[in-house]
């Protein structure tokens, strides 16, 4: 193979309902305990109704990035974004390198949007302008490139649970293409009560999360290879269990034959309706398997972020020498990504 | 469009052309109307009725006028019901845009644009969530159909097509960059052929946060004007089929025009400002005209972002001194903006099809509005209906959060 077309990871790194950083949710992983839950209001006058969630622990310090201009006034989703491209970049990061940086999210900065909306439907003359910027879609990947100073293409890609992996498979397109020499791709998601009651009507019994994960591509690194990227399988027709189960096999089929031992990273939650399609397609595997949202919970455009940093881990720790993230999202696509040792 | 790294080799690049274009606006439904108005420098900006703008400080909008049926579809009772209106503007121009490129495929990836997506059914998820006593009747199929992809879906289902959805929201560079990406992917082989494109409809939010930035315009929407006050928003979609040119010459497919060039970055400025000199936008501009080996003076129409707020405007003119040099005075620049709104995620991808409808048919699209125009368009600003015989055409998108793009077509190789 030409080494100019083999992509490898560079760094990980990771905010999530476990703690800050690639090790707290690596140890939380082998603790192999749900993580403890919160409980927020529903959205509504009622705020004594409650929901269960897992929430991102406060730092032990608070971050200094945090003192960044754009930062300031952003909501989690960007600081918890920062905080995981901030390690995936490592303490001495290459600034004369292109860097790219491709986000993936479902719901973005919620929190604002419902903010600036009940502002705006009480007394729009008094609504805040400073809300209304951080409801764009693209306002985290833009605040990230600030503060990492690259002014490479920054692409903020919307879509359901698998949607980091089509983002991985972009980074490698424009590493391929020689768009950047060097790509961030980065899954993040914030808790807030209208996507708890939102997932609490598509998928009764799943336990809405929040964090981050990113992955640093390069060409040729001495990190563990992008092996394979299948997918996205559309979910075509009504996005029901029967068409979720047709894209889950059919991308379960593509994969085939799958490297020797390697680790499945899958996306079972414990919620057995979403589960369904994930666990049919595997059923048959027998290998080690790592289930991580059963610990964390659903991060929507976070949580396949999350496997695959998990997948690089246990490659770079030397515990397997191949891994595979499978992600049968809720109604758009099933994608997968296979890892290897260099 | 899976990737395995023991089999990847390059393979040569593909000339990418567009064979079929689809285009809803304030001016109307469809190429032919929208040509006509964009050659005569209409003006379709109206009274809101989408939504309460009684207390907002600006009551018009480039408003669509939505046909009441959807073109020919093949949509059950259940999408019927639930269909928001992104996804009819949709349905709108991807119709057009098959019908006009007479394509055979039905598995066709699709890359979209869009910014606010769903937002008007998040709006009603969120009323309703808040509603004394709560009401949680028909919550869920609102969540289901506000995800943006699933407008695509519905319009996909519609029009009996499959294939892989990627939505990029990059705000109002989002249609340029899908356009973008989609030529990317026909140019490498990954696809023969992409539908692509952007759209956004009119929503109270973001109706209302641009009015709270005081972005605007409280009197008329004159973009490249001295005494412009801000901008007005529209809606509609603009959608476009790219293909590789061995691909549409092998079915005899007419070549609108080929995707010669693009550019993108990111303005680390200011969150919605641009930085002043507009150096993110000669960036973006450099970038685009090195890959289709075209000079400044080679261009013959700019169809510029010129949203008519004060700092975009006066910032991308002076990008395009910058960046055209002793050519600058014959540079033919407009903006469209002024006569549909500025359609935010849609606004790329519907600009891209207007530059398709000049080179087509040999016209420059005036600004409209413009009374005194600022001393920093040191270019040819159109103003009236122009004919002219365009070889090549750029597009400018820039949007929050630094998003620029540029696209560059040109007439069809021979």
């Amino acid at each position: 193979m030409n080494p100019a077309s083999r992509i490898t990871i560079a760094g990980t790194g990771t905010v999530s309902a476990a703690g800050w950083g690639v090790p707290a949710l690596r140890q939380a992983m082998e603790a192999g305990h749900p993580l403890p839950l919160d409980q927020i209001p529903r959205p509504g006058p009622d705020n004594t109704l409650t929901l269960p969630v897992r929430r991102v622990p406060r730092p032990a310090e608070r971050p200094a990035f945090l003192a960044h201009p754009r930062l300031r006034r952003s909501s989690p989703i960007s600081w918890f974004a920062a905080a995981a491209a901030l390690e995936a970049l490592g303490p001495d990061p290459d600034k004369s390198r292109r860097t790219g940086v491709i986000f993936t999210l479902l719901n973005g900065c919620v929190n604002y949007s419902g903010r600036f909306f009940g502002e705006a439907l009480q007394d729009p003359s008094t609504a805040s302008p400073i809300l209304f910027p951080e409801t764009v879609f693209n306002a985290p990947a833009s605040h990230l490139a600030t503060l990492l100073g690259f002014d490479a293409p920054a692409f903020t890609l919307i879509g359901d649970s698998a949607q980091f992996i089509p983002g991985v498979e972009l980074a490698v397109q424009w590493l391929l293409d020689g768009v950047v020499d060097a790509c961030l791709v980065v899954g993040a998601e914030e808790v807030d009560p209208l996507t708890a009651e939102a997932l609490s009507l598509l998928a009764p019994g799943a336990i809405l999360t929040e964090g981050a994960g990113a992955l640093l591509l390069e060409r040729d690194g001495p990190g563990p290879v992008i092996h394979e990227i299948a997918g996205p399988v559309p979910i075509t027709g009504f996005p029901d269990q029967t068409c979720r189960t047709a894209a889950a096999l059919r991308l379960q089929q593509s994969l085939m034959p799958l490297p020797e031992n390697a680790l499945l990273i899958d996306d079972a939650s414990g919620c057995r309706r979403s589960d369904f399609p994930g666990l049919s397609a595997w059923h048959d595997f027998h290998g080690p398997r790592l289930s991580p949202r059963r610990l964390l919970g659903e991060a929507p455009g976070a949580s396949a972020a999350l496997q695959c940093v998990l997948a690089s881990a246990a490659i770079q720790s030397g515990k397997t020498k191949a891994a595979v993230v499978s992600a049968i999202g809720a109604d758009q696509q099933a994608s997968a990504l296979v890892l290897a040792a260099t | 469009m899976a990737y395995r790294s023991a089999t990847f080799t390059p393979s040569p690049p593909r000339r990418v052309v567009v064979t079929g274009a689809g285009l809803l606006t304030a001016h109307g439904t469809g190429w032919q109307v929208n040509s006509d108005a964009f050659h005569q420098g209409k003006n379709s900006l109206r009274p809101v009725t989408l939504f309460d703008v009684s207390r907002q400080r600006v009551q018009t909008a480039g408003e669509v006028l939505l046909p009441e049926d959807l073109p020919p579809h093949r949509l059950g009772r259940r999408d019927l019901a639930r269909i928001d209106r992104g996804a009819r503007l949709l349905v709108h121009a991807a119709h057009e845009t098959l019908v006009h490129a007479k394509v055979p495929l039905t598995h066709l990836p699709c890359v979209l644009g869009t910014s606010a997506g769903g937002m008007a059914l998040g709006e009603a998820f969120y009323r309703q969530a808040q509603a004394v006593p709560p009401a949680r009747r028909g919550q869920a199929s609102r969540v289901l159909y506000y995800q943006a992809w699933q407008q695509a879906a519905v319009m996909q289902r519609a029009l009996g097509i499959a294939g892989p959805v990627t939505l990029i929201s990059n705000a109002c560079a989002s249609g340029a960059n899908a356009i973008a990406h989609a030529a990317s992917l026909v140019r490498r082989g990954d696809a023969p052929a992409v539908l692509c494109g952007g759209y956004d409809a009119l929503c109270q939010m973001v109706f209302a946060g641009f009015d709270t930035l005081r972005a605007l315009s409280p009197t008329v929407a004159r973009p490249f004007d001295a005494h412009r006050d801000g901008l007005a928003l529209g809606e509609g979609a603009g959608l476009m089929l790219v293909e590789s040119l061995d691909h549409a010459r092998s079915r005899g497919a007419t070549v609108l025009a080929e995707i010669a060039g693009s550019g993108a970055g990111t303005d680390l400025h200011h969150l919605t400002q641009p930085h002043p000199q507009g150096d993110a936008a000669l960036a973006s501009m450099t970038a685009a005209c090195a890959m289709a080996g075209l000079r400044p003076d080679e261009i013959d129409y700019i169809n510029s972002h010129g949203t008519g707020t004060p700092l975009n405007d006066i910032a991308e003119a002076l990008a395009i001194q910058r960046w055209a040099g002793d050519a600058v005075s014959r540079i033919r620049v407009s903006s469209t903006k002024g006569g549909i709104g500025h359609l935010l995620g849609g606004a790329g991808a519907v600009e891209a099809v207007i530059c398709l409808m000049a080179l087509r048919g040999g016209f420059l699209p005036p600004c409209v509005n413009v009374e005194t125009p600022d001393p920093a368009c040191t270019f040819d600003l159109i103003r009236e209906p122009r004919d002219a015989v365009l070889r090549s055409a750029l597009t400018n998108s820039f949007g929050f959060g630094g998003s620029n793009a540029t696209l560059i077509f040109r007439q069809p190789p021979d």
